[in-house]
């Protein structure tokens, strides 16, 4: 009887992670009617790291965090402010873990010159094969 | 090609799979640090949560003693837990201030009236605005500010009695 109790209460039980009790913030998914603007806002919604789903990006993401921040992307482009300024203000919070547009940080150069490493590595590899070749 | 180059791709692999096996025994930390520790808080000014007690605003942190700042929902579970340890703190002559993230007056006022009310002053934060503003990215979280304003540490998750001592210390150390 225990263990179909306990079932039974799991029935009821709420997530961890449960939903707030007020609706989505205005423009969480409205677009703005400019479309222009809507644009901006997408293309950076699109780079911008949700909190909660952390592979996410905001613009796909479902959680209310993630919408209470397309909501201030699209506010913020409405009233002017440019896509970069928006971005720079969340890195000033959540470092730049927030965004997905590679930086030029240090911590990021062998990502940007290991393209040009393996290049010129496999060049150097043609030009042996080819000496070996020419020679034997 | 001599045997030491046909030996690197077993070498690679190896270091590949070592990676992944590390990280299975030690998975990374997921939490998201505040960038805005150190610095002082943002301007803002949140309105009541409920009515009778008052809302939030920058002007209310910088008081001469530092402060607890925390960031709680009445639809989040931990943040019920953490109830206890916060009127603990409070009995002990910590000054609060509650955040209600997403939140109604009535949903608020039966949390409180459930898990207890250790709070001065809640703000309603309806849109997440202040808690993206402070870095913060979910609840329940506290922050401590100084005597002067500024954040000085952040605390991620429910606060349980073993934090207890390390926030009267850090309270005592930011003065």
């Amino acid at each position: 009887m225990k263990p179909l109790a306990f079932a039974l209460l799991l029935l009821v039980t709420e997530p961890l992670l449960a939903d707030s009790n007020l609706p989505p913030a205005y423009w969480a998914n409205r677009e703005l009617p400019n479309p222009r603007q809507e644009a901006e806002a997408q293309a950076l919604m699109e780079q911008l790291r949700c909190l909660v789903c952390q592979g996410q990006s905001i613009a796909d993401s479902d959680a209310e965090l993630a919408g209470d921040m397309r909501d201030l992307v699209r506010r913020r482009i409405a009233a002017g402010e440019k896509p970069n300024a928006i971005r720079s203000w969340l890195i000033q919070r959540y470092g730049t873990w927030i965004s997905y547009k590679p930086t030029a940080e240090p911590a990021a150069w062998p990502l940007w010159l290991a393209p040009l490493a393996l290049l010129l590595i496999g060049a150097w590899l043609i030009r042996r094969r080819i000496k070996l070749k020419a020679s034997g | 090609m001599s045997r030491g180059l046909r030996l690197i791709p077993i070498i690679l692999f190896l270091f590949v799979l070592s990676g992944l096996a590390w990280r299975l025994v030690k998975p990374a930390d997921t939490a998201i640090p505040s960038q805005m520790i150190q610095r002082p808080v943002p301007q803002f000014a949140l309105p009541p949560a409920l009515p009778g007690k008052p809302g939030l605003a920058t002007t209310d942190l910088a008081t001469g003693r530092p402060r607890l700042i925390n960031i709680f929902a009445s639809w989040c579970l931990p943040c019920a837990s953490e109830g206890k340890v916060l009127q603990e703190l409070n009995h002990r002559g910590v000054s609060i201030d509650g955040i209600a993230v997403r939140d109604t007056p009535d949903a608020i006022a039966a949390f409180l009236a459930r898990n207890g009310d250790p709070y001065e002053r809640i703000g309603a934060d309806r849109q997440s605005e202040l808690q993206i503003a402070l870095g913060s990215s979910g609840v329940p979280e506290t922050f401590l500010v100084d005597g002067r304003g500024v954040l000085r540490r952040q605390y991620i998750g429910p606060l349980t009695d073993a934090n207890i001592p390390g926030v009267l210390q850090e309270l005592e150390q930011a003065r």
